[in-house]
């Protein structure tokens, strides 16, 4: 076939726009939230001493932790699936959780007793952690990529990873509202273990899926 | 100081594609026109400097053409439309040329390197879609080629399939997708 004939047949569908990128992405976020949150008070729910426990920093500080790593992931992923955005500089801000978690660590090894340490980095939890935030990062993540696939990432493994952290975010700030350990050692140790699976199934979704 | 070429081309380009993304199927006819005079002279370089032939160049070209449609939201009208486009293009020739065993596929040249080059006849007959075209479901592959080689309206191709226009038009956005995809698992 002409160029210029397939051309006709390309014109001639100039009217079939479905929503902007960014507005899938939201809606995907909404929608795997909106499953993970169910699927979580359906399972567990909150820790019977939430409310409580919400008038302590470092049960706050975790939900601050989970959301500085939702927002920039979801915004580079989002970035990134532009066929001409290069990854450098944006990545940078992802070290905005890593340097909330580090500064929270700092702290807490300055205040508590260093032969509290070892007990409070292990916590009761850390296996729920691990499994757990996969677990309910699964909607978001599925959510997520089928939405990038509008996209035209020039990097798709990178961009499904960014996708797997996105997710992992929701998931983390579902299961911290159950989470009991609320130390930042517990924190800075566990959660980003648990992120860092989830990015890599991201990783490998959006080397089989994100491709164009 | 007289404008740069480039900066003129951009500025139409955009404009152009701000009206077909309203739904101008003439300003959009005309920009892919333009589109593919300015990208074919550059995939052609590429592969030249990659040492591959160029008889499916015409290829490459309706590839990055149907990515450039399909993408078309991914272009965020606050940026400029040019770079996107080369990305779309670079993207595409590189993908074609490893699909051809090229280990070090050389990138495109910016557009403003190479003059704009018409379609050439391609010698070998067949192209890549009327084969993938093969793939679609016999009512899409009709519609395709009626809008396509036989140069028929979607009304008229409606009245034709006792259709409704909203049906062709979505069966028309559906074949795209397939040959997109069709294309996609060639690769693979």
């Amino acid at each position: 076939m002409k160029t210029d004939d397939f051309i006709l047949a390309l014109s001639a569908d100039a009217a079939s726009r479905g929503p902007t990128l960014g507005r899938r992405v939201a809606l995907a976020l909404a929608l795997g939230t909106c499953v993970s949150l169910a699927l979580f008070m359906a399972a567990l729910g909150p820790r019977p001493d939430v409310t409580a426990a919400a008038h302590t920093m470092r049960f706050d500080l975790k939900f601050l932790d989970t959301l500085a790593l939702l927002a920039p992931a979801a915004l580079i992923c989002l970035r990134l699936s532009r066929p001409e955005a290069s990854a450098g500089a944006v990545l940078a801000w992802l070290l905005a959780p890593v340097a909330l978690l580090a500064l929270a660590v700092g702290v807490e090894l300055a205040t508590v007793p260093a032969e509290l340490w070892a007990r409070r980095l292990v916590g009761a939890n850390w296996w729920h952690c691990l499994t757990l935030i996969p677990l309910f990062a699964i909607p978001p993540l599925a959510a997520l990529i089928a939405a990038l696939r509008e996209g035209a990432p020039r990097y798709p493994g990178l961009t499904g990873a960014l996708a797997g952290m996105a997710a992992a975010g929701v998931s983390a700030t579902i299961y911290a509202t159950n989470c009991t350990d609320d130390s930042p050692l517990f924190v800075a140790t566990w959660y980003p273990l648990a992120t860092g699976i989830v990015a890599l199934a991201g990783f490998f979704a959006g080397r089989r899926w994100l491709r164009w | 100081m007289a404008p740069n070429p480039g900066d003129a081309r951009e500025i139409a380009w955009a404009a152009a594609m701000r009206a077909a993304l309203t739904g101008d199927e003439a300003a959009y006819r005309r920009l892919l026109g333009e589109i593919g005079r300015a990208i074919r002279p550059a995939i052609r370089a590429a592969f030249a400097r990659s040492r591959q032939g160029d008889a499916d160049i015409e290829d490459v070209v309706q590839e990055t053409l149907l990515a450039i449609h399909l993408k078309r939201q991914t272009w965020d009208a606050t940026q400029k439309l040019t770079p996107w486009v080369h990305a779309i293009a670079r993207h595409k020739a590189i993908d074609a040329m490893r699909r051809r065993g090229v280990r070090r596929a050389e990138p495109i040249e910016d557009f403003e390197a190479v003059l704009a080059a018409p379609e050439t006849a391609d010698p070998h007959g067949r192209s890549d879609i009327e084969r993938l075209m093969q793939t679609l479901a016999p009512r899409a592959r009709d519609i395709v080629r009626a809008i396509s080689l036989e140069e028929q309206t979607i009304t008229a191709t409606a009245a034709r399939l006792g259709m409704s226009e909203v049906a062709v038009r979505v069966a028309l956005h559906r074949a795209l997708k397939g040959l997109a995809a069709a294309w996609k698992a060639a690769q693979s």
